[in-house]
C-alpha cells in the first residue's frame, strides 16, 4: 500500500484514523498548500480535466466538466457551494463509509482543494444520518483543520475563505439524487428538482453549487500533488478511464470486501482473486455490477473490464463498482422482488409512474414468486419497464429501478413464466 | 373554537398539547441555524434534537420548531413525515433497524428478521408491550461485506446471526 499505487486507501485506519499531525506527516494537506500557493483555481480544474477524473457516485460524469459550468471570476456570485454527496445508500455499496471512517482528513482536504477550484464560499458534507461514526470523525477532523488554519477566513494567507460543515440527514434514499439532496439540505422534503437550471448555475439557495461524491473528491488532492499523467497511468492501460477505483463484492462469496484497484480490472479478478470466489457448493447465477439500479450481468460477462464504457456496452452500468453476486440457490424472482420493494418504498411519490408503477411491479413479482402469477403478468412487467424508463419520469429513480427488472426478464424469462399459475384442468365431456 | 378530537386512525390531535422547547434544545437548534444561510435548513436538525430528548417528536414540538425557524408548522410536519428517521409516534427505548436491502437479503436477512420478530413478538412498525424495542426496516447500511446488518439506536452490528441475537438484545435492557 503506497501513495503511488493506492492513493485513496494507503492512509486508511478504521480503528484509529490519522490525527491531523500524523496525516500531515504523510503528505496530508500538502495539496491544499500547493493549490493555494502555486496554482490558480482554473489550474486545478485543468489538471482534473487532464487527469480525466470521472464521478465515482455511479454516473461517471467528468468532474472537471461539472466544475467548468460554475460561474467564475470577478462577476461571479460571492456565495457558491460545494456539496459532498456522502448519502451512500445505493444497496450493495459500501465504499464511502470506508473512506470517511478510515481517513476523514482526506475528505476534508479534498473539499478544500475542490472548493478552491470553484471558489466556493462554503462546503457541506451531506452525510446519511445512520453513519454516526463517520459524523463524529469528520466533525473532529474539521475542528482540527480549522485550528490548523486550513479552514476559515483568508486561509493560508490567500484572499479566499472557506467554511466546511457536516450536515447529517434523516433517512430516505432519494436525497442521493443531486437536486433532491439540495432540497433536503435546504430543510425541505427531498424531491428532485427540474433541470435546467443546473445546480452549477442555480443550486443551493439559488446559488452556484457543485455536488460531488466522496470517492470522486478524495482523488482530487492526489491529482494536485502527483499530476494528471501519474493519475492516468494508475489504470495501467486496462481502461480509458483513469485512476484507481474502490471495487467490492458482497453476497455469498468467500471473502466479501472492498479493495482499491486499477480502474478497469476485470470483474473476474475482483470476484475470484480478491473475494475468493463463491462459497463452497455455490455457483454464480448473475451479478449486479454496481448497485441496485444497474442491470444484471451473467457469468459470461465476468471477463469484461469494470469501467464505465465496457460495462455500458454489455447493457448495464458500472454504477458504484461494487458487485452484488447472486448464487444459484436463489430464485431471481425473490431477488428482483426485494430490489423493487426497496425502490417502491423509497420513491418520493412526486410523479405518478414511479409512485404507482413500482408498487404494482412488487405485487406482480410477489405473486409470481408464490407461483400465483396470472397470464399477462409478464407482459405488464415489460410494459412497466417501458413506462418507468428514461424520459417518462421526473428523475432517475424509476429508470434505475427498471434496470434490474428488465435484465432479469431478459436472462431469466423461464423463471418468470414458471411463476404463472397453471389453469385448473377443465374436465372435457 | 377548537376541538381536541383525536384523528380516528392515527390518534393524533390537531390541537397539540402546549409545548415549550427545552432551553438546551433551543440553544442547540439556534447553533444549528448558524450553519446555514436560511434557518429552514435547520429543520431536520431541529427535529433530531427534539427527538433525542423524547425518543420521538411530540405533536406540540412541530409548531414550536416552526416558530423558532420562521416557517409554518405544516412545513415542519411535511419534513418530519418525509424522512424515516424522524418518528412522529412514541417508540421503544431502543429502535432496532434491520437492513432489508439486497446484499443482506442474499446473506441471511430473512432468517434474521424471522428471529427478531419471534423473540420480540412484534412485526415491523410495532413496539413491544414493555416499551423496550421498536422494530423498523432500513435501507442498505453500507456494510454489505458484513451482512446481515442491523442498528440498535446509534450502534451498528455486523454479521448478526440469528443464533447470537438473544445475547445481543440482552445488552439493551
Amino acid at each position: 500500500m503506497t501513495a503511488d499505487t493506492t492513493p485513496l486507501t494507503y492512509r486508511i485506519n478504521l480503528v484509529t484514523p490519522l490525527d491531523i499531525r500524523d496525516y500531515e506527516s504523510q503528505e496530508g494537506y500538502a495539496a491544499v498548500r500547493k493549490a493555494l500557493k502555486e496554482m490558480q483555481p482554473a489550474d486545478v480544474t485543468r489538471l482534473v480535466k487532464e487527469a480525466n477524473l470521472r464521478g465515482r457516485g455511479g454516473a461517471g460524469f467528468p468532474t472537471a466538466v461539472k466544475w467548468g459550468l460554475v460561474p467564475m471570476g470577478e462577476g461571479a456570485q460571492r456565495q457558491k457551494y460545494l456539496l459532498c454527496n456522502a448519502d451512500e445508500m445505493e444497496p450493495g455499496t459500501f465504499k464511502d463509509r470506508l473512506l470517511m471512517e478510515g481517513a476523514p482528513h482526506q475528505l476534508v482536504e479534498a473539499m478544500i482543494v475542490a472548493g478552491y477550484a470553484i471558489q466556493a464560499s462554503r462546503g457541506y458534507i451531506f452525510l446519511r444520518g445512520e453513519y454516526v461514526l463517520a459524523a463524529e470523525r469528520l466533525e473532529r477532523a474539521i475542528a482540527q483543520a480549522q485550528a490548523a488554519g486550513y479552514l476559515g477566513a483568508n486561509l493560508l494567507g490567500s484572499p479566499w475563505s472557506f467554511e466546511l460543515f457536516v450536515h447529517t440527514g434523516a433517512g430516505r434514499y432519494i436525497p442521493g439524487d443531486e437536486t433532491a439532496l439540495i432540497n433536503s439540505l435546504e430543510g425541505r422534503r427531498a424531491r428532485p428538482r427540474a433541470k435546467p437550471p443546473f445546480p452549477q448555475i442555480a443550486g443551493l439557495w439559488g446559488k452556484p453549487t457543485v455536488v460531488n461524491n466522496v470517492e470522486t473528491l478524495c482523488n482530487v488532492p492526489h491529482i494536485v500533488l502527483r499530476g494528471s499523467q501519474w493519475f492516468r497511468g494508475l489504470s495501467q492501460g486496462k481502461s480509458r478511464d483513469s485512476g484507481t477505483k474502490l471495487y467490492g463484492v458482497s453476497g455469498r462469496v468467500r471473502r466479501p470486501g472492498v479493495w482499491e484497484l486499477p480502474f478497469g480490472v476485470s470483474a473476474r479478478e475482483i470476484l475470484e482473486d480478491h473475494a475468493g470466489g463463491m462459497q463452497e457448493g455455490l455457483e454464480l447465477k448473475c451479478w449486479l455490477p454496481g448497485g441496485a439500479s444497474t442491470d444484471f450481468l451473467m457469468p459470461e460477462h465476468l471477463d469484461l473490464a469494470m469501467d464505465f464504457d465496457t460495462i455500458a456496452k454489455a447493457g448495464s452500468r458500472m454504477g458504484t463498482g461494487l458487485l452484488t453476486v447472486v448464487d444459484d440457490r436463489r430464485s431471481i424472482l425473490s431477488v428482483v422482488r426485494n430490489l423493487e420493494e426497496f425502490f417502491a418504498r423509497e420513491s418520493c411519490g412526486w410523479c405518478t409512474p414511479c409512485r404507482d408503477g413500482l408498487p404494482w411491479s412488487v405485487r406482480l413479482l410477489a405473486a409470481l414468486e408464490r407461483g400465483q402469477g396470472e397470464p399477462g403478468d409478464l407482459e405488464i412487467l415489460e410494459q412497466l419497464c417501458r413506462f418507468l424508463g428514461p424520459g417518462r419520469t421526473f428523475c432517475a429513480h424509476a429508470p434505475g429501478a427498471v434496470e434490474p427488472l428488465q435484465s432479469a426478464i431478459k436472462y431469466f424469462r423461464h423463471e418468470f413464466e414458471a411463476g404463472i399459475a397453471k389453469p385448473a384442468t377443465l374436465a372435457v365431456a | 373554537m377548537s376541538t381536541a378530537a383525536a384523528h380516528p386512525r392515527t390518534g393524533f390531535s390537531r390541537d397539540a398539547e402546549p409545548y415549550a422547547l427545552h432551553a438546551d434544545d433551543r440553544a442547540s437548534i439556534e447553533q444549528e441555524m448558524r450553519h446555514y444561510e436560511d434557518p429552514r435548513a435547520a429543520s431536520i436538525g431541529a427535529l433530531k434534537i427534539v427527538q433525542k430528548r423524547h425518543g420521538w417528536v411530540p405533536d406540540g414540538a412541530i409548531p414550536a420548531i416552526g416558530q423558532l425557524l420562521g416557517i409554518s408548522a405544516s412545513d415542519v410536519e411535511g419534513v418530519a413525515t418525509f424522512y424515516n428517521l424522524i418518528f412522529r409516534r412514541p417508540v421503544g427505548r431502543y429502535v432496532i433497524k434491520v437492513c432489508d436491502s439486497v446484499a443482506c437479503f442474499l446473506t441471511g436477512y430473512e432468517e434474521l428478521r424471522d428471529e427478531v420478530c419471534n423473540q420480540l413478538g412484534v412485526g415491523f412498525g410495532e413496539t413491544t408491550v414493555d416499551g423496550r424495542f421498536t422494530l423498523l426496516p432500513i435501507c442498505c447500511l453500507g456494510a454489505c461485506d458484513r451482512g446481515p446488518v442491523l442498528m440498535i439506536n446509534d450502534e451498528t452490528h455486523f454479521d448478526v446471526s440469528p443464533r447470537d441475537l438473544a445475547r445481543l438484545l440482552e445488552r439493551y435492557p
